[in-house]
């Protein structure tokens, strides 16, 4: 069959710097760079390359760079280039388009609609340099009203367990498997570094990440991979995962040749077999349903952890989330469409879902319409992508946030969207271990608490200017964001006001 | 044409203030010509859009009613409202707030005053204790009878207050004629105009009032709380939200007033860090439960309740406010000077700290024994629904 795809890419070479040392061939697990010591020069195979940039930034010379393949499109807004070549693609292979990272399309993104406040003359802003100025956040549900002994200070009511984060940020669900286990490792000794907590996904905790437990969330999905009351009893909180923004309505799948050995034994499956997590979990058909299973798992770990539930940003989502919320979650994740993926269907990924500000806004005002919202906690998730939006998210009522795009992206991930492949270069979403020995745990670590406590620091700085100095008085304080480029429906949904206002 | 500035409560007006309090521990009355002086003397911390009083023990005929000072904006609003009061109270007495002349005080609401007790089959039927009950008819008349504003609905207190400078409402209300153990004022600079008497202070609800020398940079936060659990934000102001703040803390969930102000000024994390287990414990709870309590930016507020008075400022000290003693004397003001020239040898005159409540009860009520812990009025939630391990029978 006559293949009618175009290369996507088109790598440039200097021929003038290239002194044709071979690291990019090196460098390319795609095969895309070939030194032909015959012709005296570096080729290259384009149609294979990814954008990955690996070879990019290890060429001691400075001599590549990627291009967009030069191809004009027909003129067509409707049948341009990429809708024909998604056609191309399916007609030769009849299969379901696969992608991965999040949503690429050019939606609205709303964090860039919302600006932020700063005192001026009638409070003061208050210097961090100078000041305390106060990150620590605390997951994990709160009783309406607290009974204590005010005159020797105890407290009577039994508080249930809470995790405490030194910043409101965390570091989302990526299994070992669509990651790389030093990838995960990287983030689990960041979290513990940085006071907070990364997410083992459904993929199991790996033996060697059990001393990081006080700052794992451990995931609990419809494939159930990993789990018994060893790995429930190891983490500081248990997620039931029952949606991923990036993939509504549908599960998981690692394909065979993924699951090695270590993979196997963590995922407490056979090795070489698909790993693949039912579209809903097979006893959760419905609310009262998620509610025995949240208790199942308070019972398994003696009420000694949260339990956390995520969803993905779907129309429903407010309902559902304060569902959730009375059937006894103690933390609820909403997950937005443009959280990434290691792979998921093409058209699930840029169809299906809603964007994670407005999503986060209903949940918060629909928990508060039911008085519960002081009970629960409440966590973003979907592509936070700096320390504004952080506080954006939190302006409009997260307790936290949570990242992992951009904690790859730390670590050198340049979103080429290729990972489902298993081929990555900076050896993050691959288990090839001629990949995976390219990230250094240690020093990958550092890059992530470095990026964290940047955006830490401006945080502090950016409350700080608004004249607060500790996270909890920002947490839904909406006074504090104003729209622009808004419609009327929007600023309602998001509960702000227009800039001007 | 006539420019419509919006009114307060339509839109978030920024103030600055001066606030001035002076109580008797002992229970003593005394006339509002001091406080009137005291707030005086900070003239310009104020700039004649706002001004007001509230005062406690004026109607010792009535103590046993609720005190309802109303002001109308229209004729249509008063019969409304006593149309109202009609299916919900018994009215023992109502009457027109008696008020003189005063060139600079303009377009002065019809002013009333009514001595109210719940109608006992409306209230049963409601299934609400009678403050409750009395609370959600001062939030039905102030959101559904268009012109009509509650300025107080305690018992045994009231407010006075209006747009024009302190001393012009207090001359304009006469409250050199009424007499109180314990009288507040605040005198408002406001970034723009309120356009009505209802957004001026004290702010109070039942027997609560507040004035306040601020803004707080956490009033959404604070706002969104409160909302929660049935009260309503209709003036957008920081004074409404810390009134609301200590009602729910207070009233509903039994605390004391020390430790609701505690809960609003927490500690530092870094401090609590420190602390002993237990009262670490403690403190930690009490940050984690009522985290969106916590009350940031600056502001110095007094508290009045039926107890006494409590004073209490940002946890950075970012406002003035100054406390004196004179024998069952207690003076607190935004200036020193408005505390002295009205107590000249005023004693032990000192700076009220950042995050620390200074309270002064009444001697009656301080010589009582107060609860030990707030579980007279907590309603239990459902044990399922707690996250706690459930008790099992052995």
């Amino acid at each position: 069959m006559l293949d009618f795809t175009l290369p996507r890419y088109r790598v440039v070479r200097d021929e003038d710097l290239c002194i044709q040392c071979g690291v990019c061939e090196r460098s390319c697990s795609n095969k895309v760079h070939k030194v032909e010591e015959d012709l005296g020069k570096v080729t290259a195979a384009h149609k294979s390359c990814v954008n990955c940039q690996r070879c990019v930034c290890m060429c001691p010379t400075g001599a590549l760079h990627i291009e967009n393949w030069p191809q004009v499109g027909n003129g067509s807004a409707n049948w341009n280039l990429p809708a024909l070549q998604d056609i191309a693609k399916q007609s030769q292979t009849g299969a379901v388009l696969l992608a991965s990272m999040g949503n690429p399309k050019p939606y609205p993104i709303y964090w860039d609609h919302l600006l932020l406040n700063a005192s001026q003359v009638t409070n003061p802003s208050i210097d961090p340099l100078r000041e305390p100025m106060e990150t620590r956040v605390i997951l994990g549900r709160k009783p309406a009203k607290l009974v204590v002994n005010e005159r020797e200070q105890k407290v009577i009511t039994e508080l249930p367990p809470q995790v405490k984060l030194k910043t409101p940020i965390m570091f989302s669900a990526m299994s070992f498997g669509s990651i790389s286990l030093n990838a995960q490792k990287s983030l689990a000794m960041a979290a513990r570094e940085l006071g907070t907590c990364f997410n083992t996904g459904e993929g199991g905790l790996h033996r060697d990440l059990e001393q990081y437990g006080e700052n794992a969330i451990v995931q609990v999905a419809s494939g159930r991979f990993g789990v018994d009351p060893h790995y429930l009893n190891t983490a500081a909180m248990i997620e039931i995962k029952i949606g991923q923004g990036a993939k509504p309505g549908i599960g998981g799948h690692l394909p065979g040749e993924k699951i090695n050995d270590e993979v196997s034994r963590t995922r407490m499956i056979p090795k070489g077999t698909d790993a693949i997590s039912p579209a809903p979990h097979h006893d959760i058909y419905s609310i009262e349903d998620l509610r025995q299973l949240i208790f199942s798992l308070k019972e398994a770990t003696c009420y000694t952890k949260p339990v956390a539930v995520k969803i993905a940003a779907v129309h429903n989502v407010a309902a559902i989330a304060s569902g959730v919320a009375s059937a006894g979650a103690d933390v609820i994740v909403v997950d937005g469409f443009r959280g990434g993926t290691g792979a998921a269907p093409t058209r699930i990924r840029d169809n299906v879902g809603i964007p994670i500000e407005l999503a986060l806004a209903a949940c918060d005002q629909r928990l508060r319409d039911e008085s519960i919202r002081s009970q629960v906690s409440l966590v973003a998730a979907g592509s936070i992508r700096h320390s504004a939006d952080v506080v954006r998210a939190i302006a409009l009522g997260a307790d936290a946030c949570y990242i992992a795009s951009s904690a790859l992206i730390a670590m050198g991930c340049h979103q080429c969207q290729d990972c489902s492949s298993g081929k990555c270069n900076w050896g993050l979403a691959t288990q090839d271990p001629n990949l995976t020995r390219r990230l250094n745990p240690e020093i990958a670590a550092e890059r992530v608490v470095n990026m964290v406590n940047a955006w830490t620091h401006e945080i502090k700085e950016m409350m700080g200017g608004m004249g607060v100095n500790s996270v909890d008085s920002l947490r839904g304080n909406r006074l504090m964001l104003r729209g622009v480029g808004l419609t009327e429906k929007e600023l309602e949904i998001l509960g702000v006001k227009y800039a001007g206002e | 044409m006539r420019i419509m500035i919006p009114r307060e409560g339509e839109v978030r007006i920024p103030s600055g203030c001066a606030i001035s309090g002076i109580m008797d521990r002992s229970g003593a009355r005394h006339d509002g010509s001091d406080i009137l002086k005291s707030i005086s003397l900070m003239h310009d911390r104020s700039n004649g859009l706002g001004g007001g009083f509230a005062a406690y023990g004026i109607y010792p005929d009535y103590k046993d009613f609720y005190a309802f000072h109303m002001l109308y904006e229209s004729k249509e609003a008063r019969t409304a409202t006593e149309a109202f009061f009609d299916t919900r109270f018994e009215c023992e007495k109502q009457e027109v707030i008696p008020t003189d002349d005063v060139k600079s005080i303009k377009h002065a609401p019809l002013i009333w005053r009514y001595f109210l007790k719940p109608d006992p089959v409306a209230l049963l039927r409601s299934e609400l204790d009678e403050d409750e009950y009395v609370m959600r008819c001062v939030f039905h008349i102030n959101s559904n009878i268009p012109g009509a504003f509650v300025a107080s609905s305690g018992k045994n207190m009231g407010a006075f207050k209006g747009v024009g400078y302190p001393e012009e409402i207090g001359e304009f209300y006469r409250i050199t004629d009424y007499k109180a153990w314990l009288w507040t004022a605040h005198g408002r600079f406001p970034t723009n105009t309120p356009g009505w008497w209802g957004g001026a202070h004290p702010f109070t609800l039942l027997n609560w009032s507040v004035v306040h020398n601020g803004e707080i940079s956490s009033y959404d936060a604070n706002r969104r709380y409160v909302e929660q659990f049935g009260y309503h934000c209709e003036l957008q102001t920081d004074t409404e939200v810390i009134t609301y703040l200590f009602d729910l803390l207070v009233r509903r969930h039994g605390l004391q007033m020390e430790t609701a102000a505690h809960i609003f000024t927490a500690p530092e994390w870094d401090e609590i860090d420190k602390m002993p287990p237990e009262q670490r414990k403690y403190e930690t709870a009490l940050r984690a439960v009522y985290s969106s309590a916590l009350i940031n930016g600056p502001f110095s507020i007094l508290v009045g309740s039926d107890q006494g008075l409590l004073a209490l400022n940002d946890r950075l000290k970012l406002r003035a406010l100054m406390v004196g003693e004179k024998g069952s004397m207690v003076y607190l003001a935004s200036e020193q000077a408005a505390i002295e020239n009205i107590c000249p040898d005023v004693e032990n005159v000192r700076s009220i700290e950042g995050g620390v409540p200074f309270v002064v009860r009444l001697d009656e009520v301080a010589s009582q024994q107060a609860p030990t812990e707030n579980l007279l009025r907590v309603e239990h939630l459902p044990e399922n629904l707690t996250g706690v391990m459930p008790r099992r029978d052995a």
